[in-house]
């Protein structure tokens, strides 16, 4: 795609000012980095670090039926959801096939915000506007309004809590969301979720305070050693944490259960019929393959796409791969049968000709000690 | 400007002629672009066994940083007599002197003739229209 053609979120400018290295991601130019990837990693491993996430998709699902039309078509139980709180869940097709993973969080019943991927979001919508049925829902895409911004680290809730009027952020639990008004702005959406295994917030407010905000919580945070973070320290802390991404451990052909994602998915009677339950019900009774993570010694680097070998034959398939800061070692996600997929196993990783022994590891391969 | 005692290819390695041998390697703008200024992120580099025969344009190494990996491409066709073994062990080398220290193999070239490829200015112009 031509540079031309990339979408640039509000931060675009503020990105490149700070030396940003803009790359293509999902159709957006967004920041791959502003400094060292690695140190970027660390910082929000020790401290806390800023990430624009204005490229994601956000979808306001509202209407008397909500949360009982979303349980038709999503994998999470989204009426049992508590109020103000937030769980995972999947859109799948009829063969259990992903078309994308997403964040649902109940303020209502009759009102579910859900954020999905940036390349995801027109097909997810699509998807759902098709299935409504003679469900009374109304689904509008909020993601040109609104600003998405996540802090993340030990560090984050003394960063944000100087700008946070209404709300003490200790009251906010993990996977829970409040409205605060923050750095002056009303009913800004909180939420204590993230994408790289430590605490921290995402935010939500009218893209038009996106520089504002940005600035702001850069300048509050100063004394906990914030600092903007790219892409590519959100892809190494992610697979560290062990959470997928979509295109890489999940797609159409990777399916959540085999992905160990089956704690977003609900089997439950009550929850009734919804789109790929039977596909994912047989797959969870006999799982072929399962995901893992592999380690390597050696200085290459899992990518993408390496094949896995057990001797001679071919077993599985690299999907994500990363230099880790955290564990001083080089780490990625594979899927291997299920009879291959024993820690301490080791498997051959095929290098364009060239073989790397990798060791079989449980996922994740780090998580917090939470409070 | 770079070094006018060489010339450039568009995928970003330099080929110098040395005697009846062509040093090849690659620039400060290929370093910079893998490793975008900290020289830790470069991981690896993987040169190719002397002996070996290349073709014009072959890959004949690959060199990883952090978040990608990338071909290392043959100026001229001919017989790799040397490598710079200290490369591997020391990528650092790339990033503090690319131009001499940081060369990575020697062709005993079939042609010797660098004509095909671009002189410094061409490849100043190729790098900044195209980045």
């Amino acid at each position: 795609m031509a540079d031309a053609e990339l979408k640039k979120t509000s931060l675009h400018d503020a990105h490149v000012a700070l030396g940003a290295k803009m790359v293509p991601f999902g159709g957006w130019s967004m920041p791959v980095q502003y400094a060292s990837i690695l140190d970027e990693a660390r910082r929000v491993r020790a401290h806390t670090g800023l990430f624009d996430l204005g490229h994601m998709g956000r979808l306001q699902v509202t209407g008397p039926d909500a949360a009982k039309f979303l349980d038709t078509v999503v994998t999470s139980f989204v009426a049992k959801i508590p109020l103000g709180a937030i769980r995972y869940g999947l859109v799948c097709d009829e063969n259990g096939g992903p078309l994308d993973d997403l964040l649902l969080y109940k303020t209502s019943d009759e009102d579910v915000f859900v954020v999905a991927n940036a390349s995801n979001c027109e097909a997810v919508l699509a998807w759902l506007g098709e299935r409504t049925g003679g469900h009374d829902v109304t689904i509008e895409d909020r993601s040109d309004e609104l600003a998405m911004l996540a802090l993340q680290g030990p560090k984050s809730q003394a960063a944000l809590q100087p700008v946070v009027e209404g709300a003490d952020l200790s009251d906010v639990g993990y996977y829970k969301f409040t409205f605060a008004t923050v750095c002056g702005i009303p009913d800004v959406r909180v939420s204590r979720t993230g994408y790289t295994g430590e605490d921290g917030f995402e935010l939500y407010f009218p893209d038009g305070e996106a520089t504002r905000v940005w600035n702001a919580l850069l300048e509050a945070g100063a004394d906990q050693e914030i600092a903007p973070i790219g892409l590519g320290a959100r892809d190494t802390l992610r697979l560290e944490a062990g959470m997928p991404l979509y295109g890489h451990e999940i797609d159409r052909e990777h399916n959540p259960i085999e992905a160990g994602l089956k704690f977003g998915i609900s089997f439950k009677e009550e929850k009734g019929d919804w789109v790929g339950r039977a596909a994912l019900e047989a797959i969870h009774a006999a799982p072929k393959r399962k995901l893992v993570g592999i380690t390597t010694d050696g200085k290459r680097v899992p990518r993408q796409g390496y094949a896995l070998y057990d001797g001679d034959r071919e077993v599985g398939h690299v999907c994500s791969g990363a230099v880790s800061p955290t564990l001083d070692t080089n780490i990625g996600s594979a899927y291997l049968p299920v009879e291959l997929a024993e820690p301490g196993r080791t498997v051959d990783m095929d290098i364009r000709g060239k073989r790397q022994a990798c060791a079989v590891r449980d996922l994740p391969f780090y998580s917090r000690t939470r409070k | 400007m770079r070094p006018d005692d060489r010339k450039y290819l568009d995928s970003h390695e330099w080929a110098k002629l040395d005697g009846d041998l062509v040093v090849v390697g690659i620039t400060d703008f290929a370093v910079e672009e893998l490793s975008n200024g900290n020289e830790g992120d470069l991981v690896y580099c993987d040169l190719p066994d002397v002996g070996r025969e290349v073709e014009q344009g072959e890959t004949f190494g690959e060199i990883e940083s952090v978040k990608a990996v990338s071909d290392l491409n043959a100026p001229v066709g001919g017989e790799i007599v040397e490598i710079n073994q200290e490369i591997e062990e020391h990528l650092e080398t790339l990033s503090e002197d690319p131009w001499k220290k940081g060369w990575l193999i020697k062709i005993r070239p079939a042609d010797a003739s660098l004509d095909h490829l671009m002189d410094a200015e061409a490849y100043e112009k190729h790098i900044t229209v195209d980045h």
